[in-house]
């Protein structure tokens, strides 16, 4: 026996929750599984959703205002070439349906503008409604508060450097000490848990509510600028009561800075998707990885691929040492990339670990780079190439498998650093994905 | 590819052609060298935002300094292990959450067991009573040998005062109870198996606490796998050293699983697969005893463990036999403990109560007890304890269910102790809805 679904996701970071949520939507009764290893990217990432920044290659051509005006030109091999995009904004609204009011900017197809915790400002499609106060195309002045304790985030510089990018404000930063933290290197978690349980904390004028003494400390330091803009600490569990609860203390608009990893926004948008996972019926298994797979033909173990009609009949869990075999209809691969551990390097080749599936690479390791060490590189776009329904190709263009398809980062043919599109293509693949698995299964 | 040959940590496609040295701490503790592990990390800092004890506690540094970097400072000159990382609570949750396969549990508990070791007076009140928490084992026979007395003055005010004055054992709690007759001692006297059977056997590792104080989720271990044609062996054991590797008792731990290993290994040679009704359990003889031993058949018994409800849902068509099944209708709140979800089985228990007729389980959420074995019972944890736990209460106040459910004997004491409710475990309710209450009761009085 093994453990039997009709859709199998591999995975758990945003391709793969989406993948999976999609397979529910587009085919209720169908038995869903997630299986993931590790956490995801999503812990270290923004929690900002972007779908296109800047041109693939170009740049110099500065921020994209509409990302998918610029869609209908990217090079064939872009994941959105292949789903096209009518699925990219399908997979959007999808996100949208999903998160809820917990994000905003979808009134627009314009790229938002969001500060940033080093003070630039960057286009993204969605972004979270904490950040929503707090964008760089409203024009009411902002103090940034930074905190000693805090060394990623200089309030002070990050404001200067708004303002030297030509934000249509003014910027003020200031450094305070965060009530009821001593540590210096005290973590993330450890701010948010103080302000979501609103625990007593002492300060000069005796024992308050970690809220309370925050707002004050605040209050004396504005100087009519009509918002405040905070790291992204301000709770987990009820970050928007935390919000809510600072603005009324001061009578201005809060709002958060995305921060560099580890992202609070980045956990609460994981938190959204797996409540929907829950809500959805998703079976979610974690902790534990995928180490390999059987092909129908149950003794030809195709280590190396195959023909386009081989199916995987199972494929095997390692659950610490004991290995449990697991079956489904239908398969998505959302490993991640090279970060993820979906695709791996090693001196000589590049390759994706659990199926084997072509990566297509330069035969010589030199060529995988480019000497300017900020120039095009080729491995940042390893990964996974395949057809227009996602299935991986081989070598010769055939798919290595009828019943697998991947999706997000374990997928080539983008750079999301450069493009900005993280994200974006997750959703996207992610969704197409499901949805295709969803429908053949049944 | 087969990786069946991979040690747990590390057990990922594509890191098998990185060098793999299973650690043995002793006798040889200052020989062990987990800088290798310590290079792989980058500071991501995903492990610290999973800390438990990290959120609540601004004194913890947490995972990522308890493990790489300390074990990077210890190399560059003769550092000690820092004396924070006894209040790590072994929940084990930074193990899951790096993705650069750094192996923290595996730094923590060689870190803890050389602080104890070195740095700890072996005649401090801290060192003794943890050695008595972390041997519990070794007084329960005691207890259970006289368990009413033992009930009795262990409830006694008087005794916790002098736990928490004399020995640091907080006074806030109360002792589990000790059964009034032990999981053995009903094995022994109904005579052993009653299903006979070559082709489906199992060895039941039951730990210490089944055995001692909830012989209830034995029995119905016993009665779910007879049910379904098992035949069934319970092997001599000892404890499986969780609370040792939680205290930095290495020593007394490698004592106990050199008797598990054995023991179970002899099972195995029957044609047994071993099955643990404790989550804990099942994760030291899966994970930690690999990491950390390397007696002869240690791997080859951390490969054939299986978690009791797991091992039915592959070996037997589990989710079928339960869509028949109907009971009256009982809410639960789940709480899937640290040691659950480390093994990928903390959505389990809701998928199968979804299938019995007349049972709502309500998952709580993916917060961590607090409690976590021995931690939450020394008196300077407790309150930190507590405010981990406070969570995982608040969810089950909001859950529509008044009894609470989990697998782990030490969630189900924190769980009890922050709301009051009656707490069972998931094969309680397979037994009810397999093999049915009436018959419990008979069996129950039959003894
Ligand atoms: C530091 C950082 C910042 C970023 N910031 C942004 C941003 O601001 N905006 C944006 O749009 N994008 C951003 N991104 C990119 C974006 O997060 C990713 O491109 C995208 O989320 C990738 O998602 P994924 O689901 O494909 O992969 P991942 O998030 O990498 O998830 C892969 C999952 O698969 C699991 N897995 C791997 N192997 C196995 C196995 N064998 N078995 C089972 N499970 C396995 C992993 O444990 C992991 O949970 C950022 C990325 C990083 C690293
Ligand atoms: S085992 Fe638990 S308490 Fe200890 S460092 Fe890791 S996450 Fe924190
Ligand atoms: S999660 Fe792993 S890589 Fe990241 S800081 Fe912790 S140990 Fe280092």
């Amino acid at each position: 026996m093994a453990i039997e679904d009709d859709v199998l996701v591999i995975g758990g970071g945003l391709a793969g929750a989406t993948a999976a949520l999609a397979a529910a939507d587009a085919a209720p009764d169908a038995r869903v599984r997630l299986v993931t290893y590790k956490q995801s990217t999503l812990r270290h990432a923004s929690g900002l959703i972007d779908i296109l920044g800047y041109a693939p290659g170009a740049p110099e051509e500065g921020p994209l205002v509409d990302p998918f005006d610029a869609l209908e030109d990217l090079p064939q091999g872009h994941p959105y070439e292949r789903v096209g995009s009518e699925a990219v904004r399908e997979a959007l609204a999808f996100f949208d349906e999903t998160v809820g009011d917990a994000y905003a900017g979808d009134h627009t197809d314009a790229n938002a503008l969001v500060p940033t915790h080093g003070g630039t400002v960057k286009p993204t499609a969605r972004y979270p409604v904490a950040a929503a106060d707090g964008l760089a195309s409203d024009d009411r002045d902002a103090l940034l508060v930074g905190f000693e304790t805090l060394p990623d985030f200089e309030a002070p510089l990050a404001a200067a450097h708004l303002e030297a990018a030509g934000a249509p404000f003014s910027a003020r930063g200031v450094t305070v000490p965060f009530p009821g933290i001593v540590r210096d290197d005290a973590k993330v978690t450890r701010y948010a848990h103080l302000l979501d349980h609103d625990e007593s904390v002492a300060t000069g004028a005796g024992e308050t509510g970690a809220r309370e003494a925050l707002a004050t400390t605040i209050s004396e330091r504005l100087e009519g600028e009509s918002r405040v803009g905070f790291p992204a600490i301000l709770g987990d569990e009820r970050a928007d009561a935390v919000r809510a609860d600072l603005a009324d203390a001061l009578g201005v608009d809060v709002f958060e800075v995305p921060m560099g990893p580890p992202s609070l926004p980045g956990m609460r948008l994981e938190d959204l998707l797996y409540g929907a996972l829950e809500e959805r019926g998703v079976r979610v298994t974690s902790g534990v990885p995928v180490i390999d797979f059987e092909t129908a033909e149950a003794d030809a173990v195709a280590a190396d691929g195959g023909s386009g009609d081989d199916r995987i009949d199972r494929v095997v869990v390692d659950r610490n040492g004991t290995e449990v075999p697991h079956r489904a209809d239908q398969y998505v691969l959302a490993t991640g990339g090279l970060v993820g551990k979906g695709v791996r390097s090693e001196r000589e080749r590049v390759f994706e670990p659990i199926f084997d599936c072509h990566v297509p690479h330069a035969e010589d390791r030199y060529d995988w780079f480019v000497d300017d060490a900020f120039g095009d590189h080729p491995f940042a776009r390893f990964g996974l190439a395949p057809d227009r329904d996602l299935r991986p190709l081989d070598a010769r263009d055939d798919p290595e498998f009828a019943n697998l398809r991947a999706a997000g980062a374990v997928l080539g043919g983008y750079d999301f650093a450069a493009e900005k599109s993280g994200a974006g293509v997750s959703l996207a693949t992610g969704y197409v994905a499901g949805t295709r698995a969803a429908e053949e299964g049944e | 590819m087969s990786d069946a040959e991979q040690p747990t940590d590390d057990h990922v496609p594509g890191a098998e052609e990185e060098e793999f040295e299973p650690v043995q701490v002793f006798p040889e503790a200052e020989e062990m060298d987990l800088r290798p592990g310590a290079d792989n990390c980058y500071k991501c800092s995903t492990c610290d935002t999973n800390c438990p004890v990290a959120e609540v506690d601004d004194e913890f540094p947490g995972p990522k300094f308890q493990g790489p970097e300390q074990w990077r400072l210890k190399r560059q000159d003769d550092h000690d292990v820092d004396d924070s990382v006894m209040k790590c609570s072994n929940c084990m949750r930074c193990d899951s959450a790096c993705p650069s396969e750094v192996p923290l549990s595996q730094m923590h508990n060689t870190a803890r067991g050389e602080y104890v070791e070195e740095n700890m007076d072996k005649l401090s009140r801290e060192y003794i009573r943890n050695r008595i928490l972390a041997n519990y084992r070794r007084l329960a026979p005691l207890a259970a040998a006289f368990p009413r007395t033992a009930n009795f003055v262990m409830g006694l005010s008087v005794t916790k005062w002098m736990g928490e004055k004399v020995l640091g054992i907080t006074s806030e709690r109360e002792f589990p109870e000790f059964a009034t007759e032990t999981f053995r001692e009903w094995w022994t006297k109904r005579g052993g198996a009653k299903v006979e059977n070559p082709d489906k056997r199992i060895a039941y590792f039951h730990g210490c606490y089944s055995n001692y104080n909830t012989p209830e989720v034995a029995k119905a271990l016993v009665r779910v796998y007879e049910h379904l044609g098992y035949e069934i062996m319970v092997p001599d054991q000892s404890c499986s050293g969780t609370p040792m590797f939680a205290n930095g008792m290495l020593e007394d731990a490698r004592r106990a699983a050199e008797t598990n290993v054995r023991e179970l290994a002899a099972a195995l040679e029957e044609g047994a697969d071993i099955v643990a009704s404790c989550s804990s359990c099942s994760m030291s003889l899966r994970q930690e005893y690999p990491e950390l031993f390397d007696f002869e058949d240690t791997e080859t018994v951390a490969a054939n463990t299986w978690d009791a409800v797991e091992y039915l849902r592959v070996h037997e068509d589990l989710e079928g036999e339960l869509e028949e099944t109907s009971v009256d209708g009982e809410e639960f709140a789940y709480h899937a403990p640290c040691h659950s979800r480390n093994q990928g089985l903390d959505g389990q228990t809701i998928e199968l109560m979804e299938l019995i007729d007349g049972i709502e389980a309500h998952d709580v959420g993916d917060s961590c007890s607090g409690i976590s074995g021995t931690y939450g019972w020394k008196e300077e944890n407790y309150e930190t304890s507590m405010k981990i736990g406070e969570e995982m209460f608040e969810h089950m106040d909001d859950a529509p269910a008044e009894t609470g459910l989990t697998e782990c004997p030490t969630c189900s004491m924190q769980m009890e102790h922050g709301t009051g409710y009656e707490i069972k475990h998931t094969l309680e309710v397979l037994e009810a809805a397999l093999v049915g209450t009436d018959d419990a009761d008979g069996r129950r009085e039959a003894g």
